[in-house]
């Protein structure tokens, strides 16, 4: 898999070597705030983790953290709550971009909750997820001592999300107080915690999906292959309103009686768990096409994912609780 | 967002935006003026929410049947869907083939105050909303008063609701003449230039906030999202004097030194003279060093790392500067406070500071007055309770670099942290140092006499400084008895002793008198065992309490370093 790799001498973006010029793009200016970020905390915290969950943005969230401690290295592990229910191409991936990096990695899984046949289905999806994420988190985070851990969430994914700040307090249980969250003002983030309490920072916080594709595009970041269409074989469940649901194979159990999988020219638009993420029908194989893709749709990212609409408010409740 | 299907190029679309710029603007204005109704309206007509949001939303709110209350896309926390109401700030995006926009729609209630105050801190713009039917109300003198305190330069004053008062020109013209006023006087008050442009809208039913719609003929300006499109970015600081917190020092290896920050205003090229605060050292900037390659310029608010030519001590919470208009180094600082918490401000109670990327105890040592944001007159107080606002007079444990923050919006704000809840209890604004340390200084000098700073510190060999050591006792007394030996002057302090943990105040200024004197002040105070903490001038070493020896000669060397020490006779070389 090719890796990027910084640029030796000459900048290929022409922003910042024309001189002098006044407007920064966007981006650019997404991206200095994310790194300024990734630097305050990592000089703040004693023990700052990535929570590096393999899908676009954290690839992106990868690339920022690079970029703010070239020319040194990460000065963090990267940390992967895994399920037990992640593609087999996330988790190759995963390997291969900390290798080729040099991040060392670490893969956190509630082993007790996976043996005991945890799934979406036994249980119902907010159970499932209350174990094998949400526990695996909290487990993993108490298990290294991490007092700060990173995550790829953006405000503009829910509306739950639109509230919290940039520096997220948690309490000892690792939960969240909606009504009661420090005030944050400028660039000045509080990062002063009692022990054992700790802090989740969300660096990509102002960016939006349309951002994040237009910067893995502008700066050739690598990302996992599922987000490119392909013939891939999924269990077709028919929606009412003429629309259908893509199901991947990974786990027989999402199959209903009767159920047989077709290959359909798809991709996943995110990534979760297997037995939880819908793909959608796609011709879209390049960046640019993802992009003019995502520029029809007309329902949110999450609206493929099956566990944030079981109820309305389920994000809120599941972060009170501990969730990213 | 819009999408012509027939005529689209995706590579045109992908350099149009590249073009793109950012804009923030945040929301106010008094509880059902109709924020969120105006937000939910800029996002569905801008076609930036999706169909399943506001399937979401269908048949629920307080709207009529039929009507979409687009409130509900902006209210995410259970509890304001529940009461209806904006408790806390939430942001939202959308963009248009101009500009992407973050949002900080921001609550009403007059106990959410604090909120506004967050929201407007990185705003460009403030879109104001005014109930056309009601006209202004406190909260809008109050929200446009911490908006122009917090230097949002652009208010665009939305008058909604003219739907209900059957569009009505007149009414719109009294309100804006009326809201005029204020805002002349509000700037006055707080010194910030206010520009204010006043749009008839009706956020409900669309008008005049993306589309111009022909219910208002008379109204021959913009929409409120031109406007919005138009409005020059007022944080473009790129001619503004350079400044740059050091946030990390980056030494992957022993051929690279380089110091990581966001430039927090100004521009810097290779070969420019550049000042460190508090140190007073200058150098050239020797590289500007990114991923993506060295920069042959760069400026705020770029994040980069950046290599001097020469080897100094820089460490974090220093400030790399402008060498012709340097910051101003001080521990008296005037400042505007927005007080944020439920326990209200103490005097002489020690906070910590957090400005720019360094934290430092400080105490408000007085308050000059209380603004009455309504009237906006100036009361005396003798506290500041949650979401009142004051002038203050704050006294830092050491000095930092500041701006005003009429001047520069990073350094020349702060938070203040409670060391006991570790919550954030207030939000500053440096206005100027406070008169306490610039008018008594020189009537302090003048009052000692004779004998010049100069002339002792030639007797001695060094300097007037502090040295702060957080360690075992012991070790802390063979140094001080080196120090001695070698013809220190010093005086150890103790800030716990009962005196002095009474009156911090009383503490700053005991230390005040005695560096200006000339002499070392040695701070102690106990730390964890077995290690050694030591701070002067701005740099800090970390030693091992067990290696008494080398323990002392390396307090030798820092004071050395730092320039304490004058003469090469006490640094033991
Ligand atoms: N008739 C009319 N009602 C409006 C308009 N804008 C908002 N409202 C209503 O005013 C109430 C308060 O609106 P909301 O957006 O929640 O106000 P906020 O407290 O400022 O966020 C809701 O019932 C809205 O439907 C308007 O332009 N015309
Ligand atoms: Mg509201």
């Amino acid at each position: 898999m090719p890796i990027a790799q910084p640029q030796s001498s000459s900048s290929r973006d022409p922003e910042t070597q024309e001189s002098p010029r006044l407007r920064l793009s966007h981006l650019k200016l997404l991206e200095a705030e994310s790194i300024a970020i990734f630097r305050e905390v990592a000089s703040e915290f004693e023990r700052p983790v990535m929570l590096y969950s393999v899908g676009k943005d954290s690839s992106v969230m990868l690339r920022l953290a690079q970029k703010a401690f070239f020319p040194g290295p990460i000065p963090f592990p990267l940390m992967h709550v895994d399920t037990g229910f992640k593609f087999a191409e996330m988790l190759t991936f995963r390997d291969e971009m900390a290798r080729s990096i040099g991040a060392e990695l670490l893969v956190w899984r509630n082993e007790s909750a996976i043996a005991a046949g945890t799934n979406p289905i036994a249980l119902d999806t907010k159970r499932c997820c209350g174990l094998l994420k949400t526990q695996a988190l909290l487990d993993g985070l108490r298990h290294y001592n991490f007092d700060a851990a990173f995550g790829g969430a953006r405000r503009d994914e829910e509306k739950s999300r639109a509230k919290e700040r940039i520096y997220s307090f948690r309490d000892e249980a690792g939960q969240w107080d909606p009504k009661n969250q420090r005030p944050e003002l400028w660039n000045l983030y509080n990062g002063r915690i009692h022990s054992g309490e700790s802090i989740r920072v969300f660096p990509l916080s102002n960016w939006t999906e349309m951002d994040v594709w237009q910067y893995i595009h502008a700066e050739n970041i690598p990302i996992v292959d599922l987000y490119f269409a392909k013939e891939r074989p999924m269990f077709v469940r028919p929606l009412p309103g003429g629309q259908d649901m893509l199901l991947p194979i990974e786990q027989d159990f999402v199959a209903r009686k009767g159920e047989k999988p077709q290959m359909v020219k798809s991709r996943l638009r995110s990534l979760g768990c297997t037995p939880c993420t819908g793909a959608i029908r796609s011709d879209a194989t390049t960046l640019p096409e993802i992009i003019a893709e995502l520029l029809q749709f007309r329902s949110s990212e999450r609206a493929n994912r099956i566990i944030d609409h079981d109820q309305e408010g389920s994000m809120e409740i599941k972060k009170r609780e501990g969730y990213f | 967002m819009l999408v012509d299907a027939e005529n689209f190029s995706i590579s045109e679309f992908l350099a149009q935006e590249r073009e793109k710029d950012l804009l923030r603007f945040s929301t106010a204005g008094s509880v059902d003026d109709g924020k969120s109704t105006l937000i939910g309206r800029l996002l569905y007509d801008t076609q930036s929410v999706y169909e399943d949001q506001v399937k979401s939303i269908e048949g629920k709110g307080t709207t009529a049947p039929g009507q979409i209350d687009f409130a509900l896309l902006t209210d995410g926390l259970r509890a304001e869907r529940e009461q209806g109401i904006t408790i806390d700030v939430a942001y939202r995006y959308f963009s248009t083939p101009r500009r992407k926009f973050i949002i900080a729609d921001t609550p009403g209630h007059e106990q959410y105050t604090r909120n506004m105050a967050t929201g407007s801190s990185t705003a460009d713009a403030t879109v104001v909303l005014i109930d056309a039917g009601k006209g202004v109300l406190v909260q809008s003198r109050r929200h446009a008063y911490i908006a122009s305190l917090l230097r949002v330069r652009h208010l665009l004053v939305a008058v909604n609701k003219m739907d209900l008062i059957g569009y009505d020109q007149a009414t719109f013209r009294t309100i804006e003449l009326d809201f005029r006023k204020v805002l002349d006087q509000i700037a006055e008050d707080t010194g910030n230039p206010v520009d204010a442009i006043f749009v008839p809208v009706s956020a409900l039913r669309g008008d005049n906030i993306v589309h111009k719609t022909n219910a208002m003929p008379w109204y021959t300006g913009p929409s409120l999202l031109e406007l919005l499109e138009q409005l020059p970015r007022s944080q473009d600081t790129t001619s503004e004097p350079f400044r740059f917190p050091v946030q990390r020092v980056t030494r992957p290896d022993h051929t690279f030194r380089g110091f990581a920050g966001q430039i927090a205003s100004g521009t810097v090229r290779p070969g420019d003279t550049i000042t460190v605060q508090p140190s007073g050292r200058t150098a050239l900037v020797e590289r500007i060093v990114t991923w993506d390659g060295d920069l042959p310029i760069a400026h705020a608010p770029l994040s980069v790392t950046l290599v001097l030519d020469r080897e100094l001590d820089i460490s974090r919470g220093d400030l790399i500067g402008s060498t012709d208009q340097p910051s101003h180094l001080t521990n008296h600082v005037k400042a505007s406070l927005v007080w944020m918490d439920q326990r209200p401000l103490e005097l002489n109670r020690r906070y910590v500071l957090k400005h720019t990327s360094q934290i430092v105890p400080a105490v408000v040592a007085s308050i000059d007055h209380r603004t009455n944001v309504a009237t906006l007159a100036h009361e005396g107080a003798a506290t500041l309770e949650m979401n009142s606002i004051g002038v203050v007079n704050l006294v830092l444990l050491r000095p930092a670099a500041f701006d005003r923050y009429a001047l520069n919006r990073t350094t020349g704000a702060f938070i203040l942290i409670d060391t006991e809840t570790n919550g954030t209890v207030a939000a500053g604004m440096v206005t100027g140092t406070s008169h306490s340390s610039d008018s008594e200084e020189s009537q302090d000098t003048g009052s000692w006499g004779p004998v010049t700073a100069g002339e002792r510190e030639s007797r001695w060999g060094h300097r007037g400084a502090i040295l702060e050591l957080t360690g075992p006792f012991s070790l802390i007394d063979s140094i001080e008895r080196s120090l001695f030996t070698v013809g220190v002057v010093s005086i150890r302090l103790n800030p716990d002793a009962a005196l002095f943990r009474a009156d911090p105040a009383l503490f700053q200024s005991v230390i005040d008198l005695q560096t200006k004197a000339g002499i070392l002040a040695i701070i102690v105070r106990p730390g964890e065992p077995g290690i050694l903490l030591a701070r002067s001038e701005g740099q800090e070493i970390i030693l091992e309490a067990g290696e008494t020896m080398k323990a002392v000669s390396a307090i030798h060397q820092l004071l050395h370093r730092t320039g304490v020490f004058t003469s090469n006779e006490q640094a033991g070389l």
